[in-house]
């Protein structure tokens, strides 16, 4: 019986990490149309190295339970500490932690590092269950918004009295990007906590009510007119959380605002 | 005379059966109680998650048999059943709650705490006796709150397990922010209280009720796993309660504290009738500040607990002393302390400061090096050892591979750059669910199958505990483990039609073969509930020592009588890992065994 358990034990061990590790092998990312490769980048890093953790330390699992089994009359060895062993893995530990640290560091860093200065601009902001998507127009400034002017046919609360807003550019989840030009996202919300998802050019951004958080990224692919991609929303904001999508074109930076006015006139 | 006053609180014990099963102060009788309830709670959170699966692989088939069971729950009309959006939140927010504080927290800590602290210090009783049956019964009413707002109008919670306002905040924003999610407060609440009391009497019990003998050193891992795990409790829980006192008063007093003016629902703003807001100042990003200053060291109250018992099983079943005590007693207080300093690694992309998430992820990716020692420590006191493949062994095993697997993985999403594909997407799923529920979980079986002579006086039966393992390590894999990939791929949490979305689409065999999976997890816990409740009536009888371990726990009947010896309280001459030495005639010392027993410790 307890022979038939650490074989058993060692198989299922083996078993997992071939399976396992072959599965991750495939391309689940979705396809990279940004310019953040660099996360790509990490996450590959990331998958080598803790990779080679998961297979080692799960063979060395395989392996003890496998060939240490109970043997009549037979005892263990008896030792239960070996200081130079264990400083030896715990800063090895601490310095291949400490690279990963210092790479993710500086990741972080330039993904939140300032926009460069002719970065488009486009306002999200979401509420149950929509995004709604907002162009500054010709003069390049939004609009004032006060929350107080919102209703069923100002969703987002836009001021007439504003001359700045008087040529925004207003869309319901319809989200248009420019090729090879960097574009900056001011993310609100009107109601709840969503979060803005484009899961093929590695965006996500909380939409905090009562807050504004800017995101920049380029986008480095067209989509094909007839097949756009999705906007996701990725924090439960209510029963309509699951719905609340929309899409994403990617179009030649010069055609972006001929892209938004016929949207717009749709 | 010592002899004397142990028959005189023999004579002490109660007799009356309210007294001594119902309203208890007995450590042991407690323990139980809180070990049953929790289980039974699982089995509810358990169900939940069986409905959140089938939803997930199948969302377009017909429900009208499953609309028959739970009316609340479905639309069944012109002979096609399908299920509710605001069901489907509830769902995955009960099931959240239910098992991180009302199981996950509760049958490992209140659990095994209360049965194991003094039988492993070597004392009569807890500390303060009427306290923890205090703590029992201000448990109780808060199951029993979260059990009835299933039933109230519009149902249970529906705002996440993390109730994140405005979501919770204001009435209209989700079926079941009315009183559901009140109920969902005051039962954390009551659950908070009791805890505390716990945790007051796990730290008193552990300083000052040692036996003779018995230095910190000394202790079992569980033991300095309790220890820590009260005092990160006494210091977390509070930061909680705070926040759902002032979430109530935000919900009906008219407070801000979680509400910023600038809110419009459903098109509506919200204003006073003099046109001014309804709120003001308010910033949701406070609430998951206090929600996860508790919320993380949290998730360490439920797994140091498993983590000790893991060593103490390993080390009896493998009869070799465990690896670098030392290094484990430091590495849990290490993870214990930067427990406190992680918290925003859950709100990297919440519009929180970069420069906050920066500091966030540094605390994140350093609680890897405890976590790194201690399996290292583990693969080196399998080591040339001689494996006892019991169940108990079974499921440390189990344990110690799900630490690796579900560890991993954070490394990933420590770094916050990562974390922004993969934030509430089914890789956190993954992570969470192996290392956090399911190295608490099979820490649970293997407590339950290790110390259940303790509980009951008996042995749960081998071969049904056999099964139940592997049922449940294989199935329990095959549900997360492809949760990663789905995750990678994009796949978010808590969508009740992920077949909305194009690139989802693709996914659905993957969550079909995950529902299965989990279908056959559920099913499999059948197999411990007869076990358990069979072994507990009819299992075989077990002696003092049924395992040849070396803990006081050991030295007592099975079950240990009220006061826990019969005789004079054990005096203990050594640490509780002395198995295998060269120098001593048996394969092992026990902590209470003279001196001239063994060399050694």
């Amino acid at each position: 019986m307890g022979k038939l358990q650490g074989l058993l034990f060692a198989l299922a061990t083996v078993v997992l990490v071939v399976v396992s590790t072959a599965y991750f092998m495939k391309p689940w990312m979705p396809p990279l149309l940004s310019d953040r490769g660099d996360i790509d980048h990490a996450i590959w890093v990331a998958l080598v190295l803790t990779g080679v953790v998961f297979i080692l330390t799960n063979l060395l699992l395989a392996w003890f339970s496998w060939r240490y089994q109970d043997a009549e009359g037979a005892r263990a060895i008896y030792w239960h500490d070996n200081p130079k062993l264990e400083w030896t893995w715990t800063l090895v530990t601490a310095a291949i932690l400490f690279v990963i640290l210092f790479n993710a560091l500086g990741l972080w860093a330039s993904i939140n590092g300032p926009a460069p200065a002719d970065a488009a601009l486009v306002e999200v902001t979401g509420q149950q269950f929509a995004w709604n998507v907002r162009y500054p127009g010709k003069d390049g400034i939004l609009g004032r918004t006060d929350f107080k002017l919102a209703s069923q046919e100002n969703l987002i609360g836009l001021d007439p009295a504003d001359a700045a807003g008087k040529d925004d550019v207003l869309l319901l989840n319809q989200l248009y990007l420019p090729k090879d030009r960097a574009i900056r996202v001011r993310v609100r919300s009107m109601d709840v906590i969503h979060s803005f998802f484009l899961p093929q050019f590695r965006v996500k951004q909380d939409a905090m009510p009562g807050m504004v958080t800017e995101v920049w990224f380029t986008a480095k692919e067209l989509t094909p007119p007839d097949k756009p991609l999705e906007i996701a929303c990725a924090e439960h904001c209510g029963l309509g959380h699951y719905r609340m999508r929309g899409q994403v074109h990617v179009v030649a930076a010069s055609e972006l605002d001929a892209a938004v006015a016929a949207a717009a006139g749709q | 005379m010592a002899t004397h006053a142990a028959h005189a609180e023999h004579a002490h014990a109660p007799q009356a059966f309210i007294w001594k099963y119902v309203f208890s102060k007995d450590h042991k009788v407690i323990g139980i109680q809180y070990y049953v309830t929790a289980m039974l709670m699982a089995l509810v959170a358990g169900l939940l998650a069986m409905l959140i699966r089938v939803q997930l692989a199948w969302p377009e088939k017909d429900y009208t048999w499953l609309g028959k069971i739970f009316p609340m729950g479905y639309d069944v009309g012109g002979g096609f059943g399908v299920m509710r959006p605001e069901f489907y939140a509830m769902l995955f927010t009960m099931h959240g709650t239910i098992m991180v504080f009302f199981v996950l927290s509760t049958a490992p800590v209140s659990g095994f705490g209360n049965l194991l602290i003094p039988l492993q210090v070597g004392a009569r009783d807890m500390a303060f006796p009427f306290l923890n049956g205090l703590s029992y019964w201000t448990f109780l009413p808060g199951c029993l709150v979260i059990l009835a707002s299933f039933f109230v109008e519009s149902g249970a919670a529906a705002g996440g397990w993390t109730s994140y306002p405005p979501l919770s905040a204001l009435k209209g924003a989700v079926p079941g922010s009315g009183t559901g999610q009140t109920m969902w407060i005051i039962g954390m609440v009551f659950f908070i209280a009791s805890f505390t009391m716990g945790g007051l009497n796990f730290v008193t019990t552990i300083l000052n009720l040692r036996t003779k003998g018995l230095s910190m050193f000394r202790l079992p891992l569980t033991m300095w796993a309790m220890f820590l795990v009260a005092i990160l409790g006494l210091l977390a829980f509070p930061a909680l309660v705070a926040a759902c006192i002032m979430l109530v008063f935000d919900r009906h007093y008219g407070t801000s504290f979680f509400i910023p003016a600038q809110i419009a629902l459903n098109n509506v703003p919200l204003l006073t009738q003099a046109g001014t807001p309804l709120h003001q100042g308010g910033s949701p990003l406070l609430w998951q500040h206090l929600f996860w200053f508790l919320g993380h060291p949290e998730v360490y109250i439920l797994m140091l607990p498993a983590l000790g018992f893991t060593s103490d099983i390993l080390s009896t079943f493998s009869r070799r002393p465990i690896f670098g005590y030392k290094s484990m007693v430091l590495a849990m207080c290490g993870i214990g302390f930067l427990s406190f300093i992680v918290w925003g690694h859950h709100m990297f992309v919440s519009g929180m400061s970069p420069y906050l998430g920066m500091a966030f992820a540094v605390g994140t990716i350093l609680i890897a090096v405890p976590s790194a020692v201690k399996v290292f420590n583990w693969l080196a006191t399998l080591y040339r050892s001689r494996i006892r493949f019991t169940t108990p062994m079974l499921w440390a095993m189990g344990v110690i591979s799900l630490f690796i697997s579900g560890g991993l993985s954070g490394v990933w999403l420590a770094q916050a750059g990562p974390d922004i594909h993969l934030h509430d997407t089914m890789f956190v799923a993954a992570h969470f669910h192996l290392i956090m529920a399911g190295a608490a979980l099979f820490g649970v079986f293997g407590a339950t199958a290790y110390w259940f002579p303790k509980m009951f006086g008996r042995l749960m039966s081998e071969p049904l505990g056999k099964v139940h393992f592997w049922f449940t390590f294989i199935t329990y894999y095959g549900t997360f483990f492809p949760m990663h990939y789905i995750g990678i791929a994009g796949h978010m949490r808590r969508i009740y039609d992920p077949y909305q979305y194009e690139f989802l689409k693709p996914l659905q065999p993957i969550n079909e073969l995950i529902t299965m999976s989990a279908l056959i997890l559920g099913a499999s816990q059948i197999i411990f509930f007869v076990n358990f409740f069979w072994s507990a009536f009819k299992g075989k009888k077990a002696g003092e020592n049924p395992w040849e371990a070396n803990g006081l726990e050991w030295t007592t009947q099975s079950p240990p009588p009220h006061g826990n010896w019969p005789g004079e309280i054990p005096e203990v001459h050594r640490w509780p890992y002395e198995y295998s030495n060269p120098d001593a005639p048996r394969d092992h010392v026990m902590q209470h065994e003279p001196a001239g027993a063994a060399a050694g410790h």
